[in-house]
């Protein structure tokens, strides 16, 4: 390393970056944590004079609040049900993939495919695909004109129609669909990092497990999966932050009403939530609130990692 | 003798036989599997193309065709002017371009100071940095939010570029490219009289081209997909981006109804660029993506 005989150069080089992470990174840090703890702020009337109490009243009321459980059991359900689910298809189709040769390089691109997409715009092709027009589903004169062709495609083996996304739709089948979208839209990144994974394992150990002629299933839990734990580990912690940040997916399928018609916000999450208060000028409570996500997602991956040093081989 | 030699000659054919079949299947298998789930990861792109061309008369049949009777182009003429799409367009072009420009210089000399400057701090602030990519973005938002209204940026470009152009992340990934040049190169620069700022672009710019390339990528990216920054601070028509101005667009606000053709063509023309850029530029944006774990 050279010693600069102009030290102040180095911070002139930096000015740029930290004058706005002082801005917009370390202000919105120190002002979140005063925000939470004034009781009932709001941005516009603290412009206009208004004082608040100190206290925890903004954590009480979001803990109290119903809205807030229901977004925070949206989240925690799409988190608990999308990152297995999508960490094992992506870890099958990886290990298919590394096992193949010929059509490898076009299947892993078009595998890669959902990932430059733009997850409003495709979850509006979803919502098209479970979508029912007319409605009437579940009525005795049932006037179903276009079923969608996710429901044809159940119809031939012999399911009922089922009301999806529409109005008067379950709690249960809107959450199916959710899962399905969210799960497409995380596969191409852990099929990367798995595949990535995959690749840099050093053939010997498989060609030394081959002159033993060890059974493939105990190749794949004694060698593979050791070796590609690191990577598990890495997907798992990024895909139960990216889980509980879930927002724009619900916004491509649902809109910005965050639900079913007739049953609006049933489906909002945590994220959410932070964004409605902050919109409806409770600052307070979006801090709050967001403090409150940040604990959540920092004790997860605490977890995580905790677990999966334990398990982890490098 | 011979006839015992033979018999295990013969077993081992057989087994090693039956080891072909079995091998065969297997493989059978996983193309069956990797081919379906090929075809289920393609599918909505294939509906999305499909729906976009054909009427709604057609799109409305009880059965849905898997092929359009009759190719309508037209709704992507409506959808392009229904949704205003062309300057919503311009509005994110101009957003990337500026918000990926601003961004480079910025991370290029705080980089450079990192990997090869010497100062009082260095570590400790790199270290304070990097512990702020452990906080969820929502947090900065609703402060940031306040902050812009307060600058008066409301519904400007300004609001929608500035915060976000310092990167932690970009800074940490080009440092790391830059520290694996040798140090050596610097100081023969030094020696020959090459400024800092010279060498940093002669020398240090080339070298780390591949990841200033998936910085930028995945930079103009992010504006394109951008959703709830924008919302929240760009509400008027005239500034929005083409995500916000993609989702409402085609919905009827008295009926509730929806004309699916047309929206699907606006949604194929959004994804296209996206698509184009995919293309072309794989290599760094698996490159760059493998590294980061975010989306855009």
């Amino acid at each position: 390393m050279v010693e600069s005989k102009h030290k102040w150069k180095a911070w002139l080089y930096l000015s740029p970056a930290i004058v706005l992470l002082l801005i917009f990174t370390v202000w919105p840090i120190i002002n979140t944590l005063r925000m939470a703890m004034l009781e009932g702020y709001n941005g516009t009337a603290e412009l206009g004079g208004a004082a608040f109490n100190f206290g925890i009243g903004n954590f009480v009321k979001v803990v109290q609040y119903a809205k807030f459980l229901t977004c925070l059991k949206n989240t925690l359900l799409l988190c608990v049900l999308t990152v297995p689910l999508s960490t094992v298809i992506a870890l099958l189709i990886a290990v298919c993939l590394n096992s193949i040769k010929p059509l490898q390089r076009l299947l892993q691109t078009i595998f890669f495919l959902p990932y430059v997409t733009n997850s409003i715009a495709i979850g509006m092709v979803f919502a098209t695909m479970f979508n029912i027009i007319g409605n009437n589903i579940g009525g005795e004169n049932q006037l179903i004109t276009t079923a969608g062709v996710i429901n044809n495609f159940i119809g031939l083996f012999g399911v009922d129609p089922i009301n999806w996304i529409n109005a008067g739709s379950a709690y249960w089948a809107n959450i199916t669909v959710l899962v399905i979208y969210i799960v497409w839209d995380a596969l191409p990144f852990k099929i990367l990092i798995f595949l990535g994974g995959l690749q840099s394992i050093n053939k010997q150990y498989y060609d030394a497990a081959k002159i033993d002629s060890t059974p493939k299933i105990r190749v794949f839990t004694r060698i593979t999966l050791p070796l590609l734990s690191p990577m598990v580990a890495y997907a798992v912690i990024t895909a139960f932050i990216g889980g509980f940040k879930e927002y724009s997916s619900i916004v491509g399928i649902f809109g910005e009403k965050m639900g079913p018609a007739g049953d609006q916000f049933r489906l909002n999450t945590m994220v959410g939530f932070i964004y409605d208060s902050l919109a409806s000028n409770q600052q307070g409570l979006a801090s709050a609130a967001a403090l409150i996500l940040f604990c959540i997602i920092f004790a997860v991956t605490m977890v995580n990692l905790y677990v999966s040093k334990k398990n982890t081989h490098y | 003798m011979t006839n015992n030699v033979s018999m295990a000659e013969k077993d081992i054919q057989k087994v090693s036989a039956q080891q072909r079949v079995l091998k065969i299947l297997s493989q059978v298998l996983v193309y069956a599997f990797l081919l379906t789930a090929a075809l289920t990861v393609l599918f909505p792109f294939y509906w999305m193309l499909i729906s976009s061309v054909k009427s709604l008369a057609e799109y409305e049949l009880a059965v849905p065709t898997f092929f359009p009777r009759k190719f309508q182009f037209f709704n992507y003429v409506e959808a392009f002017n229904t949704a205003n799409l062309g300057r919503l367009f311009l509005n994110t072009l101009f957003v990337g371009v500026v918000s990926t420009v601003l961004s480079l210089i910025i991370t290029v000399l705080s980089a450079f100071a990192f990997a090869r400057l010497e100062f009082k701090g260095k570590n400790a602030l790199f270290a304070a940095l990097l512990a702020t990519m452990m906080i969820p973005g929502e947090l900065f938002t609703i402060t940031n939010y306040l902050t812009v209204d307060a600058f008066g940026w409301m519904n400007t470009f300004t609001a929608l570029i500035v915060p976000f152009l310092v990167s932690v992340f970009y800074i940490y990934l080009l440092k790391q490219n830059f520290m694996q040049i040798p140090n050596e190169l610097y100081l023969a620069a030094k020696v020959d009289g090459t400024t800092d700022l010279k060498y940093l672009w002669k020398v240090m710019i080339p070298l780390a081209l591949p990841t200033l390339i998936s910085i930028t990528i995945l930079k103009m990216m992010g504006a394109w997909n951008s959703y709830i920054w924008p919302r929240l601070v760009a509400n008027d028509p005239d500034m929005q981006l083409i995500t916000n101005g993609l989702r409402n667009a085609f919905t009827d606000v008295n009926s509730g109804k929806t004309n699916i053709p047309v929206q699907m063509a606006a949604v194929a023309i959004v994804s296209f660029p996206l698509f184009l850029v995919f293309i072309f530029l794989r290599k760094y944006i698996m490159k760059g993506v493998s590294r980061s774990g975010i989306k855009g």
